[in-house]
């Protein structure tokens, strides 16, 4: 149980980047990861008078705003017509309903959490992140920093042309993740994102242009193998490290797969 | 003997408080007790340890604390807290706080609050001093280990059950019909495989809680969500050492059971507060208490050595269970024995001879309990998965091996203490479900494509109803003044609807409508006597209770009836819910003789019944189960599961159904999805329902359930029981459909994607 | 600090402690049907309406919901009426104390989608969790519900089977 001496509710960016600088601060998304945790924190920023939570979508750009809950997320129209139900696929079996209209985007992206199904989806497709400070970055680089004192203010993903899919395996169906996957073919390039290794999501790009002669199932079967070698592993609770590495080639395979239907379907 | 037709039995009503449930009205221990103190327990993180030294002097001095209470402020009188009739088989191993502490998690203070802050506050300051000792953490370890669990001189047994604490030991017995060592050698096939169940826990919604304050008498009052009112008292009455006519427990509506209630979890904590402070005091356990020290399924090992001739005649069964108690004997003496009792009597049909062994081990875990099933699921598990090995080994279809060897009615059940199956539907059951389940067109394995095979396995169950010349139900019935009725009973409905079903036993017998049957349960100062609601005895044993107070009640109706017509209570009948004179149109309605009651009276138009059965006539049933599993992941997707029961007669058959249907999710769950573990020290790490995984309703499929009516002659309407028979198919049907679709068979649960990945060779998970 | 939060219409301001949560602030004002049944966000049990959305009232701040609009079952009685009768005719409610949580998504499910398959349902209450009634039965409740309303006739809710 968490305890809490001083709620701001902030009226600003600039007030809740202010506080926030302080040790003795944390900003809250949805809360439920920092509501588990015995600890105590002096003061909590609350960012949800901010306007923060509205998803707009323009011809060149998603943004996404921190405290968009990721039943949000699930339900737009534009973001899963764009990646063709992946994002709802990525969030639909984290827990139920009242959960996912709790946890926010910039809760989970900001977190990096191992197993963020979130996280493992964004990364794949050409996102970027706004902090308050730190200004634009991608993803791809924000993915290995620190946590630092700044804000994650927005999401933003580009509408670059391409096709997306996600799969996980999970032992229950509303657990979490043994092991998370998504893939995208953007621009004519393939990309890979692996989550829940345990450890969070890695992007992996084809570097031996094994796909470069598009999809089939020889180059399919490849790069699913290369890809199974090229991603580490690890053990926890909900599975060893070579159940995770066997997975990844399974869930590769049948990610080019969907990605193979996809384009299928787009060129008809 | 065939079913008569019904007016209240075998009626789909509502339950009496479904209004009141699904509205969300107050109605829970936490809802209806209002300011008392907060008790907290400190808890042990050594599953093995003695406290050397507590030092709670920081502790005290958080605003808001009273007291805090360590092992020097209790009496040190060994007690149970297992419910079970007095004399209890279990063995008195545990004091309200003890110096040795057995199992991470048990109990090392009490804290008392003003409020849960502070409480949680205290808790973080009492600083506790341990010898951490070696433990005991592998149950096949445990007998005759120099590490024992408990050394304490004043260990003691009530009832001798074979237990030994100096060797680990709480029970050990053998037995058996026939020659089994000369009959297995002369089997031509002969199986001999470990089938291993692991502890799980009930994960009912709503937690152990107790509410313990002083009544209008001075005495004890005690407010549970529990199972077993009479045992509770008895068990306060011990541990604290005063009497228990100072005591008064009841229980009002329960958030769920499934047996875990039928221990004594945390009634003593708030009690000895009140006790100390004078002050009414509440207990709520957290998920994670109840996850980590509550009072789970019995781990068991069953070893199943079966004999069968090629042609799938089962000849020789040689059972023997090794079941881990915990750091407490509760209920290991008595849930041990259902595993071989509970199982081996479905093959009486071709038993030539049966051995049934076991030992029942303590270990530095958590202290099980009673869990729906009670044992016999565990039995089940391993002697169903045998024959289905068996059926496959020889190539013949699981469900005809079982017909061939399964128990049919009238056999005598000498693997069941002699008793005789008076009433006993199987072979319908197996037949119904074959059809229901279209078994000829979903046993064979069919490939769909991409890695995913659909597979079918079957298993089928017994258990029983009552414990046989042990269990006491009891049931008053009362003629209210407006001519309707009061039923008040001892037995706990812990949400199964049993406060339902009675009353529609009552409708029966007394000509009325449900609704005209006020129903009052479970409090020790009004209610007759009961065991509680455990062991399938509701329905059979309380059931019958009621129907024998009805049946007096009549009388005395009669009697008044014929003081008020001027005649001889020979001459009355009660008839459609009216008191008739025979032979004339001369009647009086209940209204008139409650009226009649209340003036110059002095035939109370009361009557209250005891009822104890000498057997313990076992229900049936058959699950059949479909899945789709992925060869390249392992995930098992439950497709359909349809499971006829026999239960004599159901008194509800809604009510009937949903026992089913939530003993078969339940079931799916212990296969699949859930898992007690602990870490190298012995400290547990599903904490709670992030990493303890019940089914959602994502991971049940469809579920399709019928009946099978049979007539048991001492039931009451024919009716035997339900409540626990219906989580013991799931395990064994679904590690057979496993075994189809993998080729592999396996003895442990759960039964993980990865170990199912696992086991397969790569080449045959190769895409 | 203060809060101002309206719960089933009735503004209730109050001195509170910053962490107190929203279902312990529910309860202490009458809302007895908000149920807590874990400490980590999975169970559904202390499903409530804020702002029309269901959240878990375990996991939310009182001062959150500051200025916001609560809704319990205390509240919607009458919208619960509508459909409880199916699921008792089930016997489907069974110990009662997952029922306010899902009586509270049921609502909200279909309030959202009106025409829902048995997917859908099973999907949008996933994360209400009922360890009694093995879930089929609720589903059967809610699906006479609404082919009730489709029939726009009445069922009996005492059927023998």
């Amino acid at each position: 149980m968490v305890t809490i001496q001083k709620y701001i509710r902030a009226k600003s960016l600039e007030e809740a980047y202010e506080q926030n600088q302080k040790r003795s601060s944390c900003i809250i998304g949805g809360m439920l990861w920092i509501k588990m945790q015995s600890r105590r924190i002096p003061t909590v920023i609350d960012l949800c008078d901010l306007g923060l939570d509205k998803i707009e979508e323009n011809e060149e750009e998603f943004s996404i705003g921190a405290m968009v809950s990721l039943r949000q997320l699930e339900l737009h129209e534009g973001l899963n017509e764009y990646t063709h139900g992946a994002v709802r696929n990525a969030v639909k079996d984290i827990v139920g309903v009242q959960f996912r209209n709790l946890a926010t985007a910039g809760g989970s992206i900001w977190g990096r959490f191992g197993f963020s199904d979130v996280l493992t989806i964004f990364l794949v497709m050409d996102t970027y992140v706004e902090l308050f400070h730190g200004g634009v970055i991608p993803l791809s680089e924000f993915v290995n920093r620190k946590q630092d004192r700044d804000i994650l203010v927005r999401i933003i993903v580009k509408k670059t042309a391409g096709c997306f899919a996600y799969l996980s395996v999970r032992n229950q169906s509303t657990d979490f993740p043994v092991l998370a996957c998504a893939a995208a073919c953007v621009e004519g390039e393939y990309r890979l994102t692996v989550g829940a290794r345990p450890a969070r999501a890695m992007l992996l790009l084809d570097e031996e242009k094994l796909l470069h002669g598009g999809l089939d199932p020889d180059s399919v079967k490849a790069f699913a193998r290369w890809a199974s070698n090229r991603i580490p592993t690890g053990s926890n609770l909900r599975g060893s490290a070579e159940y995770r590495t066997r997975l990844v080639r399974v869930l590769t395979e049948r990610l080019l797969k969907k990605l193979k239907e996809e384009q299928e379907w787009k060129s008809v | 003997m065939e079913h008569r037709k019904y007016n209240a039995i075998n009626r789909s009503v509502p339950k009496k408080d479904a209004r009141q449930l699904l509205l969300g009205k107050p109605v829970y221990v936490d809802d209806i007790t209002g300011n008392a103190l907060v008790v907290k327990l400190l808890r042990s993180p050594h599953a093995n340890a003695m406290i050397l030294e507590i030092n709670s002097s920081a502790a005290r001095k958080v605003p808001g604390v009273v007291d805090i209470y360590t092992w020097e402020d209790v009496p040190q009188q060994r007690f149970a807290i297992a419910g079970q009739t007095y004399p209890e088989p279990s063995p008195y191993d545990r004091l309200i706080l003890d110096r040795h502490v057995r199992f991470a998690g048990d109990v090392v203070a009490i804290v008392a609050a003003e409020d849960e802050k502070a409480a949680l506050k205290a808790m973080k300051l009492i600083k506790v001093k341990y010898e951490v000792l070696d433990a005991i953490l592998d149950f096949h370890e445990s007998k005759d280990s120099k590490i024992l669990v408990h050394p304490e001189k004043d260990w003691f047994p009530p009832v001798d059950v074979g237990g030994d604490a100096g060797r680990n030991l709480v029970a050990s017995e053998t037995g058996g019909d026939g020659d089994i060592d000369a009959v297995m050698a002369d089997c031509e096939e002969v199986l001999d495989h470990a089938y291993h169940m692991k502890s799980f826990n009930q994960a009912m919604m709503e937690t152990f809680r107790t509410y313990t304050g002083f009544d209008r008498y001075g005495r004890l009052h005690v407010i549970s969500s529990t199972q077993i009112v009479f045992h509770v008292r008895r068990i306060l009455s011990r541990a604290l050492g005063i009497p228990k006519s100072r005591i008064r427990v009841e229980k009002p509506r329960i958030g769920g059971g499934f047996g875990a209630k039928q221990t004594a979890v945390c009634e003593v904590y708030p009690a000895f507060v009140t006790l100390k402070t004078g002050r009414p005091a509440k207990l709520i356990f957290t998920r994670k208490e109840s996850q980590i020290a509550g009072s789970p399924r019995h781990e068991m090992e069953v070893r199943v050595r079966l004999g069968a001739g090629k042609d799938g005649h089962i000849r020789g069964l040689d059972l023997y269970t090794l079941s881990n108690t915990g750091a407490y004997g509760e209920h290991g003496p008595t849930t041990v024995g259902l595993s071989g009792h509970k199982s081996i009597p479905l093959y009486t049909g071709g038993l030539e001879a049966f051995r049934f062994g076991f030992d029942v081990v303590y270990t530095n875990t958590m202290a099980a309990g009673a869990y729906r099933g009670y044992g016999a699921t565990q039995g089940i598990f391993a002697l169903e998965s045998a024959v289905n090995e068996l059926a496959e080994k020889l190539g013949i279809d699981p469900t005809v091996i079982r017909e061939k060897n399964m128990l049919r009615e009238g056999m005598k059940m000498p693997a069941y203490y002699g008793e005789t199956a008076n009433a006993c539907a199987l072979d319908r059951c197996m037949a119904r479900c074959r059809e229901l389940f279209h078994w000829d067109e979903k046993y064979p394995v069919r490939e769909m494509g991409d890695g995913k095979v659909r597979a079918a396995g079957v298993a089928m169950a017994m258990q029983g109803s009552c414990i046989s010349n042990v269990d006491v139900g009891s049931a008053t019935v009362k003629l209210a003044d407006d001519g309707t009725f009061n039923l008040i009973i001892g037995a706990a409905d812990m949400g199964t609807g049993c406060d339902t079903i009675l009353a529609q036993m009552v409708a029966e017998c007394m000509d009325c409508s449900v609704d005209d049957v006020a129903v009052f349960g479970a409090d020790t100062d009004a209610s007759p006597y009961d065991s509680g609601s455990y062991a399938s005895s509701t329905t059979y044993i309380t059931g019958k209770a009621v129907e024998l107070a009805c049946a007096q009640l009549k009388t005395k109706l009669c009697a008044i009836a014929a003081g008020m017509l001027g005649c001889s209570p020979e001459e009355m009948c009660f008839e459609d819910g009216r008191v008739r004179r025979i032979n004339t149109d001369q009647s009086v309605s209940l209204a008139e003789i409650s009226v009649k009651e209340q003036v110059a009276n002095d035939i109370a138009a009361v009557a209250t019944a005891s009822h104890s059965s000498p057997v313990s006539p076992p229900p049936y049933m058959v699950g059949m189960v479909e899945i789709e599993l992925d060869r390249y992941t392992g995930v098992v997707k439950i497709l359909d599961y349809v499971a006829v029961v026999d239960c004599g007669i159901a008194i509800n058959p809604a009510l009937a159904r949903i026992q089913t249907e939530g003993g078969i999710v339940q079931g799916i769950g212990h296969t699949l999805f859930e898992n007690i573990t602990y870490d190298r020290t012995g400290r547990p790490i599903e904490s709670g329902f992030m990493q303890y995984k019940i089914p959602t309703r994502l991971d049940m499929g469809h579920l399709r359930v019928e009946f099978e009516n049979s007539y048991e002659p001492t039931g009451p309407f024919g009716a035997k029981s339900i409540g626990e028979i219906v989580i013991n198919t799931p395990a064994p049907a679904i590690a057979h459909a496993i075994y189809r679709a993998t080729g592999v068979w396996h003895r442990e649960l759960p039964i993980t994607p990865e170990k199912i990945l696992m086991s397969m060779s790569e080449k045959d998970a190769e895409l | 600090m203060e809060v101002c939060i309206k719960v089933n219409g009735r503004m209730i301001t109050e001195q509170i402690e910053p962490d107190l949560l929203l279902i312990d602030f529910l309860r202490r004002h009458g809302c007895f049907s908000v149920k807590r049944g874990c400490e980590t966000a999975n169970c559904g049990l202390c499903t409530v309406l804020m702002d029309e959305i269901p959240v878990l009232s375990c996991s939310v701040l009182a001062a959150r919901a500051d200025g916001h609009k609560v809704e319990t079952l205390e509240g919607l009685q009458k919208e619960a009426e509508d459909f409880i009768g199916f699921i008792a005719a089930q016997g489907a409610d069974q110990c009662g104390f997952c029922n306010p949580g899902f009586v509270m998504n049921t609502i909200a499910l279909l309030r959202e989608n009106l025409e829902p398959t048995d997917d859908e349902i099973r999907a949008y209450l996933a994360g209400n969790l009922c360890r009694c009634s093995g879930y089929e039965g609720q589903l059967r409740g809610i699906r006479n519900y609404l082919n009730s309303r489709e029939k726009k006739g009445d069922i009996d809710g005492t059927q023998e089977i």
